[in-house]
């Protein structure tokens, strides 16, 4: 009965081109428009560790002083000594400190001029905690780290520029005054977005890239990255006078460090706040906190809580999901004329014993063709529109593709959008009365 | 016209001339919000950075020691001096666009308690104001005396005489007279002795809570802190090259720093590139009100053919009964007009609640209400012409249809 219904429909379609194609077009411009920034937000709205990230938590609290009056509470970041107390209690199954500052890094026998890259500085579970690939050597060991080691772990990408993607382990790099052993050399590694900075590069990094930019290209032990890059390192806000010296915030009332705990249970999580809460109040009866509210997002929480997603991109997105309401609008007129200009021969249908419910299925069936067809178009104005996004430089333009679940919704949206718009239609259809329409033949 | 014949027969077509109408209102709302969020971006597109773009570049270097700054900036700014082309370099902390020098809070009182205003501070050396080209509206130019040392790893002298820009200074002290006046940002001050007319901040952004034109220039000499940054200024027919000549120079002046490509640039291409994302989102606004008027004007010539098929017989029995073919033609305008303006009228109230949204999550303006006579006006000019297809088809139906098949 189905293929019927869809051989009838093709026959109706053909029958009027011009409507047929209005509404095509229609839904094909519509599906393009929201299909493409839906793309982008699905790429940029990504579970960055996919079947982890619920399990990995971002505690914060409020170091700052009662009259330094801003609305943030608590703080997106902390000072060195809360940072410190909290990671050496070694509370959590994993913790990662992690600052970002800018190094000069100069690799020694290769004849380049030094680069300026931003190097992560951490502690070892970084690279176990968030699941990140080694090509060549490993992490440096909590002996390297208790010790400040001068050891690195570089990225791919560095390891291509610098040593040509060979297994550049055991070479020395120069970052700025200190000469550092590659202990490490990472695979192509981007997570998106990139979720381990609270406030997405707007400390450390000269030029902002919100949460798409790439990782750091270098790594090195939280206490050794800090001694060799001492002066470099930036805040993320201060209160009183500021640091004494500039670049140099560990005993400077400043927030400038970011900690990361994965807990492998949510009776761990629990545990993990109360021991947060805990720290917090002993804290505020030593007099060093005036404040105890904390908070401990999982990472999906705390990239909504940061914004993540460009304002723009939302904006997009609802201004292509009510275009698409309104070619919605448009198809549904249109169907509506479609299906009531064949009055007289759903009459004959009707007078020959097709039940209302066959002569709805059959309408729907039309409107769910005419999706098909429209969505193929929107599937092609989609590549246009990605391919448009991508032009522009933006910091995720080259994120932005078409994967197989966007593409399969692609043609489950139009085709459903197209169902929804055929209803009403459909049901008028259905409801002609066969006898008027007889006698007007 | 008579409007009582269109609006019974329309009433016999409710569903299909409240979709239209309905299709008629959303693209009234997304047309008005559409067009003013791109009169929004152009606004900020226009924004008066106070200094003669053209002419100007910067060079960033980074990855020295505070303690070489001085000597660094002896031989950056002779060694730039020499590129061919260039008509002045000095040294200054950011230009407009560039890589963002120090923003912080500023009070009125040294407490520090209240920041009525967060500023970016421009710091720059003897000839950096001429070379910026800022204008001076009230008050006096720093004389030489004024360009003071920074000691060890100091931000800024002790007490610092200032220039602040006009937008800044009525921030500050509305209706007043700014000259004189003293700030305080941590423990340095600041008195104000001239006000330009303007200069921007190096990145703006519209979601900050600071003005776009909230800059204060201190007079600084070169070294410690003030290191690392240098303008350029050069002929504009000259500027591009001089530039690329300026960044393959600096390997030769100063070997071991490192060149920040990103910050290194003519100040209209940093203009361009900050642009950038705006011009994208304008530009994709007007793809979508392309695309919107274009559906919304297929839809009306869909749903008036279909009409107009529909109607065939009754309008030769109109015409054979002595309508002319002016009459059918402006019964179909007519019909059209009144179901857009009920569209419109629709659409007026949703333009405010898409903006009442818009302004809770984007930070949008109110919408001003001129925009809406203006989107009336361009939905029933696109009305009229979509509908005039249809209707010319109509007024050309001949009055013997009414003879057959009756």
């Amino acid at each position: 009965m189905f293929a019927y219904y869809l051989d009838l429909a093709l026959r109706s379609l053909k029958r009027n081109r011009v409507l047929t194609a209005l509404m095509v077009l229609a839904i094909a411009v519509g599906i393009g428009a929201s299909m493409t920034t839906l793309t982008v937000m699905h790429i940029l709205s990504g579970d960055p560790m996919p079947g982890k990230s619920a399990r990995l938590y971002f505690p914060q609290l409020d170091p700052a002083p009662a009259d330094w009056k801003t609305p943030l509470h608590p703080r997106p970041m902390m000072d060195y000594r809360s940072a410190m107390d909290l990671w050496s209690a070694h509370r959590a199954d994993r913790q990662a400190l992690v600052v970002q500052s800018p190094v000069k890094v100069l690799a020694p026998g290769t004849g380049r001029p030094p680069l300026m890259l931003m190097m992560m500085s951490t502690t070892t579970d970084f690279f176990p905690m968030f699941d990140v690939p080694f090509a060549y050597g490993g992490a440096w060991t909590p002996a390297d780290e208790a010790g400040r080691a001068h050891v690195a772990v570089i990225s791919s990408d560095l390891n291509d520029r610098l040593f040509g993607g060979g297994n550049s382990v055991g070479r020395t790099l120069h970052l700025r005054d200190a000469d550092v052993r590659i202990v490490g050399v990472l695979k192509p590694w981007r997570p998106t977005p990139l979720f381990y900075d609270p406030v997405g590069g707007i400390t450390g990094s000269m030029t902002p890239t919100g949460f798409y930019g790439r990782p750091e290209d270098v790594f090195m032990p939280f206490l050794a990255g800090l001694d060799v890059n001492d002066g470099n390192f930036f805040q993320y806000t201060c209160w009183g006078s500021g640091p004494a010296k500039p670049g140099h915030l560990q005993d400077a009332p400043c927030l400038w460090l970011a900690l990361w705990v994965e807990l492998d249970s949510p009776a761990k999580a629990a545990a993990y706040r109360s021991f947060l809460d805990g720290y917090v109040r002993q804290q505020k009866a030593l007099g060093r906190f005036a404040h105890i509210d904390t908070d401990m997002p999982d990472l999906m929480q705390q990239l909504d809580r940061a914004h993540a997603i460009p304002a723009n991109v939302r904006l997009q997105t609802w201004l292509a999901l009510s275009f698409l309401a309104i070619c919605l609008f448009n198809m549904v007129g249109l169907l509506l004329a479609k299906f009531l200009q064949r009055s007289g021969e759903i009459g004959v249908r009707r007078a020959l014993g097709a039940s209302r419910p066959a002569v709805f299925a059959q309408c729907l069936a039309e409107a769910g063709l005419i999706g098909l067809i429209g969505g193929v178009g929107g599937w092609l104005l989609t590549l246009a529109g990605l391919w448009l996004v991508r032009r522009q430089q933006l910091p995720y333009s080259d994120l932005v593709h078409m994967d197989m679940p966007m593409f399969a919704s692609t043609f489950v949206l139009a085709v459903a959008a197209s169902l929804i718009a055929g209803l009403l239609p459909a049901l008028r259809a259905s409801r002609v009365a066969p006898a008027l329409q007889l006698k007007t033949l | 016209m008579q409007i009582k014949p269109i609006l019974s027969a329309l009433k016999k077509h409710r569903l299909a001339t409240f979709l239209i109408a309905m299709e008629i209102a959303l693209a009234c709302a997304v047309l008005c919000n559409a067009v003013f969020m791109i009169a929004n971006r152009l606004t900020a597109m226009n924004l008066d950075s106070g200094v003669d773009e053209s002419s100007l570049g910067a060079i960033t270097v980074t990855g020295f020691d505070p303690a070489q700054a001085t000597d660094l900036n002896a031989r950056m700014v002779a060694g730039l001096r020499a590129v061919p082309g260039v008509e002045s370099a000095q040294v200054i902390s950011s230009v407009p666009f560039g890589a963002q020098s120090l923003v912080a809070g500023i009070s009125l009182d040294p407490s520090g308690k209240k920041t009525p205003a967060v500023v970016q501070f421009y710091q720059g050396a003897p000839g950096t104001i001429d070379a910026l080209g800022l204008k001076l509206e009230a008050g006096r130019l720093p004389a030489t005396s004024d360009y003071q040392p920074l000691s060890g790893q100091e931000y800024f002298p002790a007490v610092s005489p200032v220039l602040v820009t006009r937008a800044l200074a009525e921030h500050l002290w509305p209706g007043q007279n700014p000259l004189g006046r003293e700030f305080w940002m941590a423990k340095w001050q600041f008195r104000v002795i001239g006000v330009l007319s303007h200069l921007s901040v190096s990145q703006y952004t519209e979601y900050a809570e600071q003005g776009a034109e909230w800059t204060v220039f201190v007079p600084t000499l070169p070294g410690g802190q003030l290191a690392g940054t240098y303008l350029i200024r050069a002929k504009p027919q000259d500027i591009e090259s001089v530039m690329t000549t300026a960044r393959a120079a600096v390997a030769k002046i100063a070997p071991e720093v490192v060149l920040d490509h990103e910050n290194s640039h003519s100040v209209s291409f940093l203009r361009e590139r900050f642009f950038r994302t705006d011009r994208a989102m304008a530009g994709m606004l007007v793809g979508v009100i392309v695309a919107l008027l274009g559906v919304t004007a297929l839809g009306i010539v869909g749903l008036a053919s279909f009409w107009v098929a529909q109607r065939r017989k009754q309008i030769g029995i109109r015409r054979a009964i002595g309508a002319t073919r002016g009459d059918i033609l402006r019964y179909f305008q007519t019909e059209n007009f009144l179901i857009v303006t009920f569209g419109i009228a629709l659409g007026m109230a949703l333009a405010f609640v898409l903006n009442a949204v818009l302004m809770k999550f984007y930070e949008l303006p109110h919408l001003p209400l001129y925009y809406l006579p203006v989107g009336a006006l361009a939905l029933w000019a696109l009305g009229q012409l979509a509908v005039l297809g249809p209707a010319l088809r109509a007024a050309n139906v001949p009055p013997v249809v009414a003879t057959r098949s009756v």
